[in-house]
């Protein structure tokens, strides 16, 4: 075992760290470990887009929840089963041939962690949150997303309080579809409204 | 406040680099850093906006240096100094301490 261990390159700084951090913390009785791994597991593995897939599946499939969606999206989201931390009050915001919606947080990271999951890397980054507000349609197609000069592009700026995503227009030739062969076509960057679905 | 992190509409950074199939958490360190993030304000009395306004009060070159979960476990370690559970020599020693039981 101590073979093992003399081959693994040192810790970071930052690994240290928290490592530090926590059992400290730890010993102070404020964390406890075994709770640190139960939430991990839960958003690494129940939590994710998959779960937003679902929603946007449902909206396309039955036009009643589609209105509740639109009215009341937290309370509608909430009848599959998907609420808390980080989406505590939704809006979606539905994708028309005419207006393409596209969601940011500029001042960090917030993010509808109920139905999308803890956000990709590249959404917390400087570029993104700098650029898209300022040339969202390069951006668009840099991410391959040409978005037609007769289609309105609506940058929206989530908040601590206030946080969105995006009801994908329903690709053509997808009647005879399920719902679960629906959420199987919705992406996570077409939720975020990156990419068409 | 005017800070670094109001990115929204700024110059001068370049394309937005993505990455293909990307895990939840890169590094294991990263999960406990999330675990700690998760319990640790509400438990110390720090809400959800002073745990952002210490991210915002890193000094800029590490705001935009400084890797996500990095970003949060300084301001945490700000935050755990100004209420006073944890001191800055406290958390060295014992980075110290991991770091000499790591090679011995």
């Amino acid at each position: 075992m101590s073979e093992n261990h003399r081959h693994n390159a040192p810790e970071s700084d930052i690994a240290l760290r928290v490592k530090a951090m926590e059992q400290l913390l730890t010993e102070k009785g404020i964390v406890d470990p075994a709770a640190i791994d139960l939430v991990v597991d839960y958003y690494e593995t129940r939590v994710g887009p998959r779960n937003g897939a679902r929603v946007v599946a449902r909206a396309w499939s039955d036009p009643a929840y589609h209105e509740r969606l639109m009215q009341d999206a937290t309370a509608a989201i909430a009848e599959l089963g998907f609420s808390g931390l980080q989406g505590e009050d939704m809006v979606v915001l539905e994708n028309t041939p005419e207006v393409h919606n596209v969601v940011v947080c500029t001042l960090c990271s917030c993010y509808p962690w109920p139905v999308l999951g803890l956000p990709p890397t590249w959404y917390k980054s400087p570029p993104y949150r700098a650029r898209i507000v300022r040339e969202p349609r390069k951006v668009l197609a840099e991410f391959g997303m040409d978005v037609g000069d007769d289609v309105e592009v609506r940058v929206w700026d989530s908040s601590a309080e206030l946080r969105y995503m995006v009801l994908p227009m329903r690709p053509e030739g997808t009647d005879g579809l399920s719902e679960d062969e629906l959420a199987a076509r919705v992406t996570r960057d077409g939720m975020i409204g990156v990419a068409p679905v | 406040m005017d800070g670094i992190h109001d990115l929204g509409g700024m110059h001068g950074f370049g394309p937005v680099v993505r990455e293909e199939d990307e895990p939840v958490f890169h590094h294991p360190w990263e999960k406990r850093a999330f675990g700690l993030e998760f319990f640790t304000g509400s438990r110390i009395g720090v809400t959800g906006d002073e745990g952002r306004h210490a991210i915002e009060r890193l000094a800029p070159a590490t705001y935009l240096t400084a890797s996500y979960y990095e970003k949060w476990m300084l301001a945490l370690q700000l935050l755990l100094e100004e209420h006073g559970v944890l001191t800055a020599e406290q958390i060295e020693q014992r980075m110290a301490e991991l770091a000499e039981n790591a090679h011995g």
